[in-house]
């Protein structure tokens, strides 16, 4: 059973129509392929109209869709040979961060991300995705492996954020990202950054610290959740009970959403990620295998282009990329 | 209900000082005549809680007299976002602006400290929450480059909710900034202290914060990743006894140490004396 969101309504009901018409066709044996054609044509033209014009929320929820694939999904779709590896070496094994190495068209990677679960029992052992700190300490130890053993590294960025929990705190989740920002910025290997869904704050960040950032067309990164913002910046109205005032935020999250500017076109505009990954109309999971393909170009392309800098020339121009984003002015 | 007053009392609450003679300590509950609390570094004089104190303050608490030297106060922030809530962004920078006397959420400059030249970056919480935006993360920025180029160590003092949402993902990407010009202050040598006060959190914390060669805490202070409200939805349970206390974060050997606010000056100068 394929899963619709809300807006894609109007598409759920054409194909299901479709295939009640081609069962009729079958058991009846009759021919009526020209009809279905034309519906198909007319469920085309609806799907593109309607995912050209996706509302920033709309995005939101097709960035995290249960049909949407994951790290593990594209790595199986596009790697060859993947082999996990497991451990931070400290504390235990985090299954909301995935990594090892696999070969991307031929060329040596690790490959690093976050990792989402199927269904309620997946989606609990991997913590819907949400890093503990050793999750972000496993990633990087396979970054420092991947650094002396000079293979480029690809990261998959698909989180709500990190993990919001005692233990993490008790175990260091700022410092476990911090590291992770700073170590990034000057690992000696080319590293390349796909969100593919969900760029949850900090906690996609610490896997997103790359020589070239990519975004699926209909992924999202954002320094908060639209339910977060909305329910800092829309909460105090002083007079609203628990229930109004929870009515309010869910209301607030589309503005929330739009205001925060986290669409992969907008950050494309601010130039804080270097291109788009364009999806089938539908979103990625309608075709994963030619989103997998696309994916895979731009990587080893980009391996290419920047196999061919020095250790030092690369992390010098990682660091100009980063040391040149901010929006102010310097008054004279 | 006795057991749900006690559950919001371990909650931290914002703790200001209000205006008049007489101030409640939000630790003890202690009324305190609020010269006394002033005279007193803004340190409760009954149980050593340690109010919030602005950016300016810690200056003069920190660096020998007349010493500092303001760098950067020109920066000003933009809006590249168009980011409207309750007001649109730059009214609500101009109102904060009004409110604390301050242009933004961070002062950096260089001083002297017991004769000992550093770089400071001090940020302060009573603009919009401490929030590390564009202008703050590259007055960081700048104060870490000019402590490299001086070879001078460098200072910093959080006091922050964490990253700016009005700037959406421009925020978000100074934590890499500050992240790895702290990079490029280990590479050279320099010594990078960082001081973490009440309060201390997200994208703050999560960047050059915990980064420093040597992390100091005021006590009490509350820091963590995310705030406690958070955690206590996640996790559907009480939070442990001083949860995210900088004693917490010590005794979980997140820092290395914590340190009354009249000791700080004369820490930070030991611990100067001894990297230099």
């Amino acid at each position: 059973m394929k899963y619709y969101l809300e807006f894609e309504k109007p598409i759920e009901e054409l194909e299901l129509k479709i295939e009640e018409l081609k069962r009729i066709s079958d058991r009846k044996d009759m021919d009526i392929s020209s009809a279905v054609r034309k519906l198909e044509k007319k469920a085309k033209e609806l799907r593109t109209e309607i995912f050209s014009n996706l509302t920033p929320w709309q995005k939101t929820l097709l960035a995290r869709h249960s049909d949407r694939p994951y790290t593990l999904d594209y790595i199986n779709l596009l790697a060859e040979g993947f082999m996990e590896l497991h451990g931070d070496r400290r504390f235990s094994d985090d299954p909301a961060i995935v990594g090892g190495f696999a070969k991307v068209n031929g060329i040596k990677t690790i490959i690093i991300g976050h990792q989402k679960g199927r269904g309620t029992k997946e989606r609990i052992y991997r913590n819907f995705g949400q890093p503990q700190p050793e999750g972000y300490r496993k990633a990087l130890r396979l970054m420092r492996f991947a650094e002396r053993f000079k293979k480029p590294i690809v990261t998959f960025i698909d989180t709500p954020g990190a993990y919001p929990g005692i233990g993490a705190e008790e175990r260091g989740q700022s410092e476990a990202i911090a590291t992770n920002l700073m170590e990034m910025s000057r690992i000696k290997t080319p590293i390349i950054s796909v969100v593919i869904g969900e760029g949850g704050s900090g906690g996609a960040l610490a896997l997103g610290v790359a020589d070239r950032v990519f975004m699926l067309e209909h992924s999202i990164y954002s320094v908060i959740s639209p339910e977060g913002c909305a329910a800092i910046l829309w909460k105090k109205n002083g007079e609203m009970d628990a229930e109004e005032s929870s009515k309010a935020a869910d209301a607030m999250k589309l503005t929330a959403a739009a205001a925060l500017r986290l669409t992969a076109q907008d950050l494309l505009a601010f130039k804080i990620i270097d291109d788009i990954i364009p999806e089938p109309s539908g979103g990625a999971h309608r075709d994963p295998e030619a989103v997998a393909k696309k994916i895979s170009e731009t990587i080893s392309k980009s391996i290419e282009e920047l196999s061919s800098k020095t250790p030092g020339k690369l992390i010098e121009e990682r660091y100009k990329r980063l040391r040149r984003i901010g929006s102010f002015e310097i008054e004279s | 209900m006795w057991f749900k007053k006690t559950r919001e009392s371990k909650l931290q609450k914002k703790v200001k000082i209000p205006e008049g003679l007489w101030v409640k300590c939000e630790n003890c509950k202690e009324i305190v005549y609020k010269k006394e609390i002033d005279k007193n570094l803004k340190v409760c004089p009954k149980c050593n809680y340690h109010f919030r104190i602005s950016a300016k303050d810690r200056i003069k608490l920190l660096v020998d007299e007349g010493s500092f030297i303001e760098v950067d106060a020109n920066i000003i922030s933009m809006d590249p976002l168009n980011f409207k809530d309750s007001l649109p962004y730059p009214e609500k920078i101009k109102e904060n602006q009004k409110k604390s006397g301050l242009r933004e959420a961070a002062i950096s400059g260089e001083a002297l400290m017991n004769g000992y030249h550093v770089v400071l970056a001090i940020m302060d919480f009573s603009f919009m929450g401490g929030s590390m935006g564009s202008v703050v993360g590259e007055k960081i920025a700048r104060a870490a480059e000019t402590a490299i180029e001086k070879e001078i160590p460098f200072i910093s003092i959080a006091s922050s909710g964490g990253a700016r949402m009005q700037e959406g993902m421009f925020s978000l990407m100074q934590m890499a900034k500050v992240s790895a010009v702290v990079g490029k202050l280990k590479d050279n040598g320099i010594p990078f202290i960082s001081v973490l006060a009440d309060p201390t959190f997200g994208g703050v914390a999560a960047s050059f914060a915990m980064l420093g060669d040597i992390i100091i805490a005021e006590p009490r202070s509350l820091i963590g990743f995310a705030g406690p409200r958070v955690i206590e939805r996640t996790m559907k349970q009480q939070l442990p006894d001083n949860f995210q206390r900088a004693e917490f974060l010590l005794e979980h050997g997140l820092i290395d140490m914590v340190v009354n606010r009249e000791d700080m000056k004369k820490t930070l100068t030991l611990l100067i004396e001894f990297l230099s």
